[in-house]
């Protein structure tokens, strides 16, 4: 049924005028930012603060305590920032694994039958939201992992596992030419049979009948890198951790600085998580918990193969928020000392340069970024586990 | 907390804009006190007491630019600040002089719209080690990792020197003194890292300081004074021959007990000083006995010091380097005439 059109001018029109105070608002807030930055600009070149990107290129000339990425005291300004980017990425990427796992397990240890594990989830989610992070992270580093032994007296499984106040140490593989062809195998191996599962699944699917693939299994994913190590002589060998000077070298080493705030970000994060999670399956309509009673699943295939994929499309939006805010949060690292972004960039570059205004636009781009990576890849995941024809 | 730091930045672009006409000086005055900003509590330089009273020679220095003004030691509102803040805050208007422990560098001097003004105190980077660990020269730290406090000259101190002995080394920047010392403290490192009066001054905050010891080494010059905002002349020579006045006072024997009866000496250099002949308070733009009321209630350069770091203090920092350069140090003030 169409609307009867009123018949007066076009600028009376509240379409347009709202898209015409829009425009208006648009312009007066790019030319703000323009008499911004024009007075900026002059104001630093008046007052000898230099400004522009060039820094970026000059050498750097301070050490970074983990290093990920190729850089030297010879590296520039703008490798330091690659330098904290990576180490932002990798304990945001441990912390949202853990605390997703932990946030699922509390989360329906919360909807436990069994009184205690429900009491004692519900103490974790309570206590932990309401402690300041900041205040969990330097528990966590100083009061928990600084006051372990110090490398001469360290904790050690032979030279398994090493632990002291400086960090983790496990043996680690090194590669050696030729395990590129292990690996291959290794690759090879898994996608072949990966395929072979596929076709299993789909002949089942059409014909009823499965064919036995089981033998597949070690022959490809065993037998053929094993094969590859025997042709290549084993091009592995193992780093252990030995005490040699101050502390223990060799191995793989996970500074106490990154165990720390992986764990306050994890331990912390999961609390929020496991709200979501709980929340989800409330949700779920209870008809679909007594419908899987009614099938005889029992509570943990219910939950599995019923409840849960019903709540994620409850659980993954407010998720995805728990991972921007856990990747934002991970900037308290200057706190225990970890280089992450804001401490290198933000941090000692800021200082060496003095260039705030430049350094802190980039590190909110890039933040911005990262923020922007995140929803997205989280809306993918939504978007594939839609309800049909509701998404 | 770096979003404040961003808006500072902003702030600072902003304010340069506007104070870059009104000179400091008359905003002070119209404000009726000084604003300076110092560290969050540096034993002998800037360190709050139980009481909130500030003491220390960065603290007295502003005391006296705040009597060379108002003749009031009181009329100076401090404003502690981190180091990776400092000279955007300085930037942005949020006080009028840094008297922050700061090392006086080309790239700050030139880069970074800073002035400084003068050196305060003389210094060095040193390493401060357990007794236990038995090293007694930091060119036997290969492999030790130090820990140290961001927005500092010490990380590319550090850098330099290990790269220059190619010595292996990993440093660990912490935000805050308390925790770049609670690290040290807790052993997560080898050596702490600073300028050595910081060194000295950290030492008194570790569990056991007759533990620790600081290694011979100085592997930098670190001359540290206060900074002003650049380009506002009057302000700067104003901060500038306060230092002077009260480095030139201790060469010329005037002291706070002694000050009232210098001012009938018959020394032209001491009645230049004191104010009794020529106008040199009047050419900063102060009353002309400005030097006289900083030494009668602050005392001179020498009283500052031993004060603040003396030997009868806690810290007990010899003046070695900071001796007047006609016993023995290199403080020095180019003479008022």
């Amino acid at each position: 049924m169409a609307r009867p059109r009123a018949r007066h001018a076009w600028w009376r029109d509240t379409r347009w005028q709202g898209i015409a105070l829009q425009a208006l608002a648009l312009v007066a807030i790019a030319a703000v930012g323009l008499w911004l930055a024009h007075n900026a600009i002059g104001a630093l070149s008046r007052r000898h603060v230099a400004s522009g990107f060039a820094f970026l290129g000059h050498t750097a000339g301070f050490g970074i305590s983990q290093v990920l990425i190729p850089y030297t005291e010879e590296s520039s300004y703008g490798q330091a920032m690659w330098v904290g980017l990576v180490n932002t990425l990798v304990v945001s990427a441990v912390s949202i694994v853990l605390s997703t796992l932990i946030g699922f397990v509390v989360g329906i240890g919360r909807l436990s039958g069994n009184w205690l594990v429900a009491k004692l989830c519900t103490v974790y989610v309570e206590t932990l939201r309401n402690i300041p992070l900041l205040l969990q992270v330097v528990f966590w580093y100083f009061g928990v992992l600084q006051t372990l032994p110090g490398p001469r007296d360290s904790l050690a499984l032979g030279s398994w596992i090493v632990l002291n106040n400086r960090g983790v140490y496990v043996p680690e593989v090194i590669f050696a030419p030729g395990s590129w062809l292990v690996v291959l195998a290794l690759a090879v191996g898994l996608a072949v049979f990966f395929a072979l599962y596929g076709w299993a699944q789909r002949l089942q699917r059409k014909t009823g009948r499965r064919p036995t693939i089981w033998w597949a299994a070690p022959l490809l994913v065993i037998g053929l890198p094993a094969l590859a190590l025997f042709v290549e002589r084993v091009p592995f060998a193992l780093s252990w951790p030995q005490l040699a000077g101050f502390s223990y070298e060799g191995g793989l080493q996970i500074n106490s600085e990154l165990a720390g705030l992986t764990i306050a970000l994890s331990i912390y994060t999961a609390a929020y998580i496991a709200e979501i999670v709980r929340a989800g399956l409330v949700s779920v309509a209870r008809g679909q918990r007594e419908a899987a009673e009614a099938l005889g699943l029992r509570r943990g295939l219910a939950l599995r193969l019923v409840l849960i994929p019903q709540a994620m499309r409850v659980i993954i939006p407010p998720l995805a928020s728990e991972y921007l805010s856990l990747t934002k949060n991970s900037s308290l690292a200057i706190a225990i000392g970890y280089p992450d972004l804001v401490a290198v960039f933000a941090g000692t570059v800021l200082n060496q340069t003095g260039q705030a205004i430049e350094i802190l636009s980039l590190t909110m781009a890039i933040y911005l970024a990262l923020s922007l990576v995140t929803s997205a890849l989280m809306n993918l995941y939504n978007r594939a586990h839609a309800l049909e024809g509701l998404g | 907390m770096k979003l404040r730091l961003f808006f500072l930045g902003l702030v600072a672009a902003l304010a340069l804009a506007s104070t870059a006409q009104a000179g400091t000086l008359d905003n002070v005055r119209k404000n009726g006190f000084l604003r300076c900003g110092v560290s969050e509590g540096q034993p002998g330089f800037s360190n709050p007491d139980q009481r909130g009273n500030w003491t220390g020679i960065d603290v007295d220095y502003c005391r006296a630019v705040a009597v060379a003004i108002f003749n009031d030691p009181n009329k100076v509102r401090f404003v502690p600040v981190s180091f990776a803040e400092r000279f955007t805050a300085l930037q942005a208007g949020q006080f009028d002089i840094l008297s922050h422990n700061t090392t006086w560098t080309m790239d700050r001097d030139v880069a970074q719209g800073l002035e400084f003004i003068g050196v305060d105190f003389y210094d060095g980077q040193g390493f401060m080690v357990r007794k236990s660990l038995g090293v007694n020269s930091a060119l036997k730290l290969d492999g030790a990792t130090l820990c140290t406090q961001t927005g500092t000259t010490s990380e590319l101190n550090a850098a330099d020197f290990f790269r220059a002995h190619k010595l292996k080394y990993k440093i660990l920047v912490y935000q805050k003194a308390s925790e770049y010392i609670a690290a040290y403290d807790a052993g997560r490192c080898d050596a702490a890292t600073t300028d050595r009066s910081g060194l000295a001054g950290d030492r008194l905050k570790l569990k056991n300081p007759a533990d620790h010891i600081l290694l011979p080494e100085t592997i930098s010059k670190e001359p540290l004074g206060p900074a002003v905002r650049h380009g506002d002349q009057q302000w700067g020579d104003l901060c500038r021959w306060t230092l002077f006045a009260l480095v030139n006072a201790e060469e010329l024997g005037v002291n706070s007990r002694n000050v009232d009866a210098q001012l009938n000496s018959t020394s032209p250099e001491i009645r230049r000083l004191l104010g009794k002949e020529g106008a040199f308070g009047q050419e900063l733009g102060l009353a002309n006995d400005w030097a006289y009321r900083i030494v009668k209630r602050l005392g001179n350069y020498g009283e500052i010091y031993e004060r603040g770091v003396g030997l009868n203090t806690p810290l007990k920092l010899p003046r070695g380097l900071n001796n007047l350069w006609n016993k023995g140090g290199i403080m020095y003030a180019p003479p008022i005439r």
